[in-house]
């Protein structure tokens, strides 16, 4: 914590983020005009901000989680659970409320059930997810059976497409979800918590934290930002997509935390950074599809990127730009 | 019995116990046609889920091997029906690339210290979009020499067929053993997953064994890729998409640690024809979906994680595993 004033004055992620939308900007002049029109902005720029939301949602869930040196893989899976009990329900009849409600907490559920394996059973994060993450998209189609769910219930449908002050509503949620689990973790000792599970467990436990019930809140969050995430992508496209929807998120949002600078090896997490990591994302993205390359040609440039941020965090760097470092420099798990 | 051998013979009684089950309920299992394909169909997974072993024997993980099949399958057939390359050559390119790509995962996760995790999820980007940018299309091979290799098998009685590829992957897996249990190599591999700080300390080449590794891994997922593009008959960017989870599954399900340090080839063996079973059990009866494959595996993920954890509970009192990423 003594770091984090400094951490915030360097910030490398607002700088990246100025990069890429430079780079965006000489490509395209018009990239940063934004026009009002039916009660809404339009532009490409806030066209990143629409398809970065469900990224950006995951990547506040997974910080916390990477946070306490895990990995939640299913939340990808996740998506496509609580996307299908959304669209589902909704089709059955029932009000939407009542619809989002339920796909929230199926999100909570799943996410409880990651932190039973993780924190009771004592199994590694990376194979305690992969459960769900394999069994979860059978699950999804087991509701939806096996079709895509289309839906027209303008209520759902306003959480995916609809705009509130001009702003998508996607972007929205996810800025409101930021600012709520930004105070969650800075404004209450949780956040501490997480970074001295993080730091050493153990150490943690005997310091009288209650690492059982911390780790278990973690996924549990994860897996509610998951069901926010699949709800918003379910109504963007009017339907709940057991097959494709969130597929790969997972890795986009754990790129997303890592490139906000939150430490794989757990102990150092920023909830906002992760959120312009997910921006930073999509904005390479918007970019390349502008610039007519094929999507494709996407996945290099963010392994170019992965790349990169190794070689920053790595310690050969580290001993390069000599900062005195709170904990040295350990051998990582293989 | 050696309580090491437990988690193995646990996978064994259960494929075993499963197989025998779907006999009784379809009899027609029982034929060597079924076994025959039971082979030629796993070929490309089971000789992926071969490197994996190694690599989560050394407690490690590699996500890039999916991708590593798509890239050899359009690189091979790129280089087959495009340049006029012969195939044999095409295939030494492939596994050289792959040796080559292996390699610098190996040296980036040891020299940068960071985890396989992030690294081969570099390396799976890094592929499936290489792949992309060579043709985004569906690549078909026509040459006599892979409609030579296709037509060599072996006939059973019964109307089974062995295959090239099914026998391959075996021959694959019975090398596999041999190096992971009788080669200085291997013990380095164990001596690794083990704990990592103690085997340096002990003399193990840390940096070399963790490149060998991930090379391995890349290596036999190009096998794989070849196979694959044996099987198809044809190269295609996104085929194979998500192989390194079934590949992971059957590591697990065949009795292999993930912490590291402990684990059998020959349970992955094992796990994938455990797999195999899953899927041929779903066609035969004809009114499950196939999207039941995926959640029974993974309630046998979840059964043989369990396990595995009780079984080291009661063979190791008092002692936690070792938290990895």
């Amino acid at each position: 914590m003594k770091r984090l004033h400094l951490e915030r004055l360097a910030n490398p992620q607002l700088l990246a983020l100025a990069g890429v939308l430079l780079i965006n900007w000489l490509l395209f002049p018009n990239f940063f005009r934004i026009t009002w029109q039916d009660g809404r902005l339009f532009g490409s720029l806030i066209d990143v901000l629409n398809r970065g939301a469900p990224v950006a949602i995951l990547a506040i869930g997974m910080t916390g989680v990477i946070a306490t040196k895990g990995v939640d893989l299913s939340v990808g899976a996740i998506m496509a659970v609580c996307g299908a009990v959304a669209a589902t329900m909704v089709v059955a009849g029932y009000p939407t409320p009542v619809a989002v409600i339920a796909a929230l907490a199926v999100g909570i559920a799943c996410g409880l059930w990651n932190g039973f394996l993780v924190a009771i059973l004592d199994i590694q994060p990376i194979v305690a997810t992969l459960v769900l993450m394999v069994a979860g998209r059978g699950i999804a189609q087991l509701i939806t059976e096996g079709s895509i769910v289309t839906f027209n219930d303008p209520a759902l449908i306003f959480i995916g497409t609809g705009s509130f002050l001009g702003f998508p509503m996607a972007a929205v949620i996810a800025l409101a979800l930021l600012i709520l689990v930004t105070l969650l973790v800075r404004k209450t000792a949780i956040g501490l918590f997480i970074q001295a599970i993080g730091v050493n467990r153990a150490a943690a436990s005997l310091a009288g934290i209650r690492s059982r019930m911390l780790l278990v809140l973690v996924y549990a969050l994860s897996g509610f930002c998951a069901a926010i995430a699949g709800i918003v992508v379910a109504a963007d496209i009017r339907g709940a997509d057991a097959n494709n929807s969130g597929l790969w998120l997972e890795l986009d949002a754990i790129l997303a935390v890592v490139i906000g600078g939150t430490s794989l090896l757990g102990g150092r997490f920023s909830v906002p950074m992760a959120v312009v990591g997910a921006i930073i994302i999509q904005a390479m993205n918007t970019g390349i599809l502008m610039s007519g390359f094929p999507p494709e040609f996407n996945l290099i440039v963010k392994a170019g990127m992965i790349i990169l941020i190794l070689l920053i965090q790595s310690p050969f760097a580290t001993r390069l730009f000599v900062r005195q470092r709170l904990v040295p420099a350990k051998a990582g798990p293989k | 019995m050696k309580r090491s051998l437990r988690p193995l013979a646990a996978t064994a009684i259960i494929f075993i116990i499963a197989y025998a089950a779907s006999v009784v309920q379809f009899p027609g299992l029982l034929s060597t046609r079924v076994l025959g394909n039971f082979l030629t169909d796993n070929a490309f997974l089971g000789i992926a889920a071969v490197g994996m072993t190694f690599v989560i024997i050394s407690g490690g993980i590699d996500l890039s091997v999916g991708a590593v099949i798509g890239f050899t399958g359009v690189l091979v057939a790129v280089l087959i029906s495009w340049l006029g390359i012969h195939p044999l050559l095409a295939f030494v390119i492939a596994l050289g690339v792959a040796a080559l790509f292996g390699a610098a995962m190996g040296l980036t996760i040891h020299y940068l210290q960071v985890p396989s995790f992030i690294v081969t999820l570099a390396g799976m980007f890094l592929a499936r979009g290489g792949a992309s940018v060579i043709t985004q299309d569906s690549v078909p091979i026509n040459h006599e020499f892979y409609s030579t290799l296709t037509g060599l098998i072996i006939r059973l009685p019964g109307g089974g067929r062995l295959s090239f590829i099914g026998l391959l992957m075996v021959a694959v897996f019975l090398a596999g053993a041999l190096l992971a249990h009788r080669t200085r190599f291997g013990s380095y591999v164990y001596a690794l997953g083990g704990n990592a700080v103690s085997a340096s300390l002990m003399g193990v080449p840390v940096a070399r064994t963790t490149v060998q590794i991930y090379m391995l891994s890349s290596v036999l997922a190009a096998l794989a890729g070849i196979v694959f593009s044996l099987y198809t008959s044809a190269g295609y960017p996104l085929a194979a998409v998500g192989v390194e989870l079934d590949a992971i599954s059957a590591v697990v399900i065949g009795g292999t640690l993930l912490t590291g340090g402990y684990g059998f080839v020959l349970g992955t063996f094992v796990g994938v024809m455990l797999l195999g079973l899953v899927q041929t059990y779903i066609i035969f009866d004809g009114t499950l979906s196939s999207w039941w494959t995926k959640i029974v595996i993974g309630v046998l993920l979840f059964l043989f994680i369990v396990l595995q954890r009780i079984i080291f509970a009661a063979s190791a009192p008092g002692e936690k595993s070792p938290e990895k990423v």
